[in-house]
């Protein structure tokens, strides 16, 4: 048994009084990547914001590593990748900039980079394969690039915990392929990763466990026995069919 | 030899001679400093997307200015407290009424302005309402020169110590909050900023034009790099020029100054529009003609 590293304790969130996630209950350990799947509007990225204190729950709590969000993020333990970054693409910052952005938990109040977080940048950049795409304004790069600068990002945050929600929407195989690889690479070296995800068919390949998820914790536990076709069906409300080998079941993603 | 000295004397007539009067002096170097000022911050408000919110601050300032002024204390501290308190208006309105934000912007700095318009005419005898609403830089007071130069250190200093953290509730805020950055303190840091800096330019082109100063300078540095730090020494470079070229024309031609130094303002973003290297429409459309 590894120690715990996100707790979630029947957490419940609503937005203007209607409940979104009711009763969520999670623990998980150090050094696993844990899928959360559920359909549109099944409360997977408000398990995000819950998490990283942007949505106040109104009954439950949530502790990382033991401490209060707050903490954690003044130690940079944790590294979160929205679903659609929000952010003006013409905005007048270069790839190299928005990396070193998840920096600034490390520096002073000037955010003056110091050489070790222009060495962490450098790896970051290298590791997803921008480097020499670096000085590119972040609205040049294409939509995959775009994802994985945001990914290098998160990276250079050096956090032990990663949340990902949907990093493989609107991605191609290769990136995405990459993207899986470089995450049983963290696992191999602590990180808790929690990813949500409509890709049920990469989700066997590389997640430890799974939480199914609609407005509630459906399911969760280790890969091989909650993602059954079982399962999957009360998540989606149906039948899920044959998943093994599609990329997406996009009849679910709408 | 008849061009050169045919320039030197159109030079000296141009530029050297109106500095004989001391009250030149003051006007080059207030418009100056203000315009620095007020590009600064121009940048910022060109990325939020806050050219709305500058122009409802920079009206919503006048009741305060008045009673600053009927109550004998700075007029910055009482523009300020009304900057701030459209802006929680216009939140406040915006979370509890279903009424969008643009209108709520557009109802509450209406309504703030008349109020000091009321405010205004009720005490005309003391305060002119024409300096306020055109600015009167010509005239300008020692008093409201130290007020105006108080206010360009404090935001001077408070952009060059927060710049990055700035930047990046710009560019990504929930990012900003996923590091633990406070984002309400920059999101009131942005306001405040842009109250104060609403006096300042007040004094040079007036409350209606202060808008233009916090906002084409930004934009016409936003057509002409893709780095902030370039965007932000571009665009005080502009709002300098604009500053100071505009109070010369103003003083040739016997004209309006704020009107001089936005119409100069504006005349220098068309040219950037036009023939920006990257984002002109020139480039804009040589660029397509090779993709297709
Ligand atoms: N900011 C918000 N305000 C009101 N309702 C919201 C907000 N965000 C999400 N919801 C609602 O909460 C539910 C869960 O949404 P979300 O967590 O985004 O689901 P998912 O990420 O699984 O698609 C949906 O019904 C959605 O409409
Ligand atoms: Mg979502």
């Amino acid at each position: 048994m590894g120690n715990i590293s996100i707790d979630i304790e029947n957490v419940t969130v609503a937005y203007h009084g209607k409940v979104a996630l009711h009763s969520a209950s999670i623990k998980l350990e150090e050094g696993v990547i844990c899928g959360l799947v559920g359909m549109n509007g099944a409360g997977k990225s408000t398990l995000f914001k819950a998490i990283m204190g942007f949505v106040k729950p109104v009954r439950g709590k949530i502790s990382i590593q033991g401490l209060p969000i707050h903490q954690v993020q003044k130690r940079n333990l944790v590294a979160y990748v929205p679903q659609s970054e929000e952010v003006d693409w013409n905005f007048p910052v270069n790839v190299y900039d928005v990396v070193m952005m998840g920096r600034y938990g490390y520096m002073n109040v000037l955010r003056i980079p110091r050489s070790i977080d222009k060495k962490v940048v450098q790896e970051s950049l290298e590791r997803v394969g921008l480097w020499d795409l670096r000085f590119k304004q972040i609205g040049e790069l294409s939509g995959g690039q775009k994802k994985r600068a945001f990914f290098a990002r998160a990276l250079a945050q050096q956090g032990t915990v990663l949340l990902l929600d949907e990093p493989f929407a609107g991605v191609d195989i290769k990136t995405e392929k990459l993207m899986i690889d470089m995450l049983m690479e963290l696992r191999q070296a602590g990180y808790t990763i929690l990813i949500s995800t409509h890709d049920l068919a990469s989700i066997t390949t590389f997640c430890d466990q799974v939480v199914l998820i609609n407005r509630t914790i459906l399911a969760y536990g280790s890969t091989s026995e909650v993602f059954t076709e079982e399962n999957l069906s009360r998540t989606f409300g149906g039948s899920v069919g044959d998943f093994s080998g599609a990329k997406t079941n996009s009849r679910y993603l709408h | 030899m008849d061009f050169i000295q045919w320039f030197a004397q159109g030079f000296i007539h141009w530029f050297v001679a109106p500095m004989q009067h001391e009250f030149m002096v003051k006007a080059i170097l207030v418009s100056a400093l203000v315009g620095l000022v007020c590009s600064a911050l121009s940048c910022y408000m060109t990325l939020k997307g806050w050219a709305l919110m500058g122009d409802a601050v920079s009206h919503a300032v006048l009741p305060g200015v008045v009673i600053a002024y009927i109550m004998n204390i700075p007029l910055a501290i009482g523009a300020f407290v009304f900057g701030v308190g459209s802006v929680i208006a216009i939140g406040f309105i915006k979370a509890k009424t279903r009424i969008k934000e643009d209108t709520v912007i557009g109802l509450v700095f209406t309504g703030f302005f008349a109020l000091g318009l009321v405010l205004v005419s009720k005490i005309r005898s003391t305060i002119d309402l024409t300096h306020i609403l055109f600015g009167n830089v010509l005239g300008i007071s020692d008093s409201d020169i130290i007020q105006t130069i108080i206010i360009s250190v404090i935001t001077l200093v408070t952009l060059a110590i927060l710049r990055k953290d700035l930047i990046l509730f710009c560019f990504d805020s929930t990012h900003a909050r996923s590091i633990g950055l406070n984002t309400t303190f920059l999101y009131y840091t942005l306001l405040s900023l842009l109250s104060l800096t609403a006096v300042a330019g007040l004094q040079t082109v007036g409350i209606i034009l202060v808008v233009a100063m916090l906002v084409t300078p930004g934009a016409t540095a936003y057509l002409l790099s893709d780095r902030f730090d370039h965007m932000t020494l571009i665009a005080m470079a502009l709002g300098v020029f604009s500053s100071v070229m505009g109070t010369y024309i103003s003083y040739h031609i016997d004209g309006s100054t704020g009107g001089c130094i936005v119409v100069v303002q504006t005349i220098l973003f068309v040219l950037a529009m036009i023939f920006a290297p990257k984002h002109g429409i020139i480039a804009q459309s040589k660029n397509s003609e090779i993709n297709y």
